[in-house]
């Protein structure tokens, strides 16, 4: 077991050249400093996203309303989309990947640095491509630009009859290179939990972030390569004279559907999993119990990564798909409720019986366990293929998405910035502006997205930049808006949290929770090479066989 | 072979598993009822109020999966908030950790055989309603109707009797005794879109190279009103869309309306020469002249429809002018072009498409 006394010293005490500092980063190959970049860049484009969210909610604050164009309207609305899955959600979460996965599991970096800085320098191509539209792009009618077709660029609409500019295609090839380093960095993931894992740490042993984080890449492999086969389809219909989608010369538009939804689908699962990870390493710790089931926990996750392989079609419940078809995709999407059940009863079996100690990371995890309840329900609601021919395609189904992605996997990453910054920065995040934090959050959350399901219910479709006054909507999107801004200011608190604390924070120490993950055995943040001697473990919570020797976990197991 | 009214049978409400779903669907479903009375048709278009029976078997399905889900809820919180609460650390706690427990074989195969059951029970449920809407068969005196998407309008299209309007769909109302259902044809001719009348029925997209069908069998007469569902475009948000259930008398009346040529008086013979010697007649066709374009809407009965522009507008003079000087101020991004017209022109050709009736 490696220690503070043991640990390899940082040789890097005096002032340099920012030159120089720049330099270390974009060279850099170390896999927790790619972390940070990869989590830094992704806050970045958070911001971003945002503000797009914002004009959007500004925009539909009342009827008729024309604070922004039609067109820009569109534009933001693609953008958001696109940004926040593809350049916030993905390289946050493969931010923490890179950085707990090696640590974790014994190991003294990634298996294949320099691909891991490859894969970071490709998505942060495809999100400056995505970006740099707004200069160089087109859209739907010349004049605008950045691209408006959705960020399903369903067919034909992205086909050049509809799209004539490139901003279409800086978004294509955004995807296109940035999948590519996601393609990368779950090879490097996987690689990494098969060969690197420390002596003692079998499958059965491994922390179930790493579990999670295997499973994860696995789905990785497998959807970004239909996208990017997608992609390059469309590539060839705009440039090379193809009709694969292109409607107009015979192509198909449910072809692109069926494309985009192998990947979609399963991105909810690679997005959320990663996300069930941090749960269950923060609530066992919080609630000082171990995971409640852990053979059960990972046979569940590799259970939704196959039942979620063969559930996309209910996103085309109103395609006109034969009763066959949707019955299938009903029944398919009702079972992927069965595992992710399982999981959330585990978590609540963990924290049965314990101490629960609410800190911020905690109550982050106890609002994911609520709101990803009722994502999961209003998910079964629409699964009912027929109550899905009223309910897709409007607000209803733009809150639920919006219950799993914000309520879900944003409020796991709050969780997990507050539970390892700590490990991160060597600093605590201060406790107050935490839980001011998370309590602005939650409400401004609660009042955007609860209410958001309602305007669905009375017939008000998603993407519109603008609608009729009628009884209910008027009211209903004013609240929604007021939600965002609350969720605005949550969110500045957190930065303002972010950066106060990395100057003024208190010292953290090696294990500031009484954890119970390799991770806190090494000083934080951790030295260069992790360990200085590889250490051995003997069971799933090393730390505990060394802080309870009376009791070990080595002599359950 | 089931007969069409023998399904609208087997839809039937029960009424019982509806009252115990409301209580259970809380906030959600307590607001939506709010605005949407029974009985007559309302300016809201809340799937809560349905007047057809696809929408009426959705919203009693509805019920069905909420109370459900509603029970999975109210259980699963409940055993949150016990926990959050039982077992919290206390500020007198001895700082010992609690008992470490592993897992347990017996609970984890409850909860995991508990939920197998309910998804059996969801899905036969779904099954019989998606069967029940999308296996319809569609009855001898059907009215049928091509419905044809387009940026941003509706084209509808009358196979046999001929009539082809845009943008207000016109359908008779079914009565209970001797249905007459209208069954849609749904196709494209650029974009995705997708026909949304909630109160009626749920959405079916209109995809170009695609032939998609949907049926429904209004109850009662009224204004039904609806969108496009599926972005198609700049201006996705004004491809509005509404349905006038007519009486049988009502519709037959309409219909032959619709079927005469345009009524040509002599006293706009200025503006028609105007309409027939520009641009115009391009896009729109007018019955019996030489206006024949499809890109645009059918003006031939222009003046029986309330809104122009696919809803965005009320169908008035000053309107109309203004569509025609400049439809960016009225639908910024429509395909419709400034048509450039001196005023003179302009008002003549105003008022000729007033005497389209």
């Amino acid at each position: 077991m490696s220690s503070d006394a043991m640990a390899i010293p940082n040789a890097t005490a005096e002032a340099r050249p920012w030159v120089e500092v720049v330099h270390e980063w974009v060279t850099t190959v170390d896999h927790k400093r790619l972390g940070i970049l990869y989590i830094v860049y992704a806050l970045i484009f958070l911001v971003i996203g945002g503000i797009e969210a914002t004009i959007i909610r500004i925009q539909l604050i009342r009827p008729h309303n024309d604070f922004v164009s039609p067109q820009v309207f569109n534009r933001m609305f693609t953008m958001h989309g696109t940004t926040m899955i593809f350049f916030v959600a993905m390289p946050v979460l493969f931010g923490f990947a890179n950085y707990l996965v090696p640590i974790m599991i014994g190991a003294r970096d990634m298996a294949f640095p320099r691909l891991n800085a490859f894969s970071f320098w490709l998505t942060a191509l495809g999100g400056i491509l995505l970006y740099f539209s707004f200069l160089g792009g087109n859209g739907l009618y010349g004049a605008g630009n950045a691209p408006d077709v959705s960020w399903w660029a369903y067919a034909p609409l992205a086909a050049r009859a509809f799209s004539p500019g490139p901003s279409s295609d800086y978004w294509t090839i955004a995807l296109l290179v940035s999948g590519f380093g996601s393609i990368g960095t779950a090879i490097n993931l996987i690689a990494t939990i098969m060969c690197l894992r420390c002596p003692g740490m079998t499958l059965n042993r491994m922390p179930l972030l790493a579990w999670l984080n295997l499973v994860m890449s696995g789905m990785v492999l497998i959807t970004i390569t239909p996208l990017s086969a997608a992609q390059i389809m469309l590539l060839v219909d705009r440039y090379l004279g193809g009709h694969f989608f292109d409607t107009q010369a015979g192509g198909s538009a449910a072809i692109w559907m069926h494309f985009f939804w192998i990947f979609g689908h399963p991105e909810v699962y690679v997005l959320i999993i990663p996300c069930f990870a941090f749960m269950s390493e923060i609530i066992p710790v919080f609630s000082r119990k171990p995971i409640f089931g852990y053979p059960v926990m990972v046979g569940a996750t590799i259970c939704i990564a196959f039942v979620s392989l063969s559930v996309w079609a209910h996103h085309m419940f109103t395609i006109g798909m034969n009763s066959y078809a949707n019955s299938f995709f009903a029944i398919t999407t009702m079972c992927v409720g069965i595992p992710t059940g399982i999981k959330i009863f585990n978590w609540l079996g963990t924290m049965w019986g314990g101490s629960i100690r609410f800190q911020t990371p905690m109550l982050f995890s106890i609002a994911f366990l609520f709101q990803f309840l009722i994502a999961g329900l209003t998910g079964i609601m629409m699964s009912s293929a027929p109550f899905d021919w009223q309910l897709s395609l409007s607000y209803f189904v733009v809150a639920h998405f919006h219950y799993v992605i914000v309520g879900g996997i944003i409020f796991a990453l709050f969780a997990a910035f507050y539970y390892w910054y700590p490990k991160i920065t060597g600093r605590m995040l201060n406790e107050s502006l935490g839980k001011l934090h998370f309590w602005l959050f939650l409400l401004g959350f609660h009042l955007t997205f609860d209410v958001m399901h309602i305007p669905g219910i009375l017939g008000m479709p998603r993407r519109i930049y603008t609608y009729e006054p009628r009884p209910g909507w008027e009211t209903l999107n004013l609240i929604v808006t007021i939600g965002a801004f609350i969720q605005g200011i949550a969110i500045l608190v957190f930065v303002a949290n972010l950066i106060y604390s990395y100057f003024k924070g208190p010292q953290a120490g090696n294990d500031p929770w009484d954890a119970w993950t390799l991770e806190w055995s090494v000083s934080s943040p951790p030295p260069d090479y992790n360990f200085a001697v590889i250490p051995v473990v003997a069971s799933r919570r090393p730390l505990w066989d060394l802080k309870h020797p009376e009791d070990p976990d080595s002599r359950y197991e | 072979m089931v007969r069409f009214d023998q399904i609208r049978r087997i839809l039937k409400p029960r009424s019982k598993v509806a009252g115990i779903a409301v209580l259970l669907a809380g906030a959600l479903l307590a607001a939506s009822l709010c605005f949407a009375a029974p009985g007559d048709p309302s300016p809201l278009p809340s799937i809560y109020d349905p007047h057809s029976t696809p929408a009426k078997s959705i919203v009693h399905l509805s019920h069905f999966v909420l109370s459900i889900t509603g029970l999975i809820f109210a259980i699963v919180f409940g055993l949150l908030a016990y926990a959050v609460v039982k077992f919290r650390k206390r500020p007198g706690d001895d700082g010992r950790e609690p008992p470490q427990v592993y897992g347990s074989t017996q609970i984890e195969l409850a909860w995991t055989v508990i939920p197998i059951l309910i998804v059996v029970v969801l899905f036969l449920a779904t099954a019989r309603v998606i069967h029940s809407i999308e296996d319809a068969p569609q009855p001898e005196n059907a009215v049928e109707v091509v419905a044809i998407g387009h940026q941003f309008w509706w084209e509808f299209r009358y196979p046999q009797s001929g009539v082809v309007t845009a943008n207000e769909l016109h359908i008779p109302v079914s009565e209970a005794a001797h249905p007459t259902p209208t069954f849609l044809t749904l196709l494209s001719a650029d974009t995705d879109h997708s026909f949304w009348i909630p109160q009626l029925a749920g959405k079916t997209d209109l995809i170009p190279n695609r032939v998609n069908h949907m049926w429904m069998d209004p109850y009662q007469t009224g204004i039904f009103l609806g969108q496009c569902a599926q972005y198609c475009g700049t201006q996705h948000a004004k491809m509005l869309l509404r349905v006038y259930v007519d009486s049988s008398q009502d519709f037959a009346t309409w219909v032959q309306a619709q079927q005469q040529p345009a009524v040509l008086d002599a006293n706009v013979t200025a503006g028609r020469r105007v309409f027939e010697t520009t641009a115009c007649v391009n896009c729109h066709a007018v019955g019996g002249t030489i206006a024949n374009g499809r890109f645009g809407p059918d003006l031939t009965h222009l003046m029986s429809r309330q809104t122009i522009a696919s809803g965005a507008a009320d169908n008035t003079k000053a309107n109309l002018r203004l569509w025609i000087q400049k439809p960016d101020a009225i639908k910024p991004g429509s395909l419709m072009p400034a048509m450039q017209l001196g005023d003179a022109d302009l008002d003549a050709l105003v008022d000729y498409l007033q005497t389209l009736r």
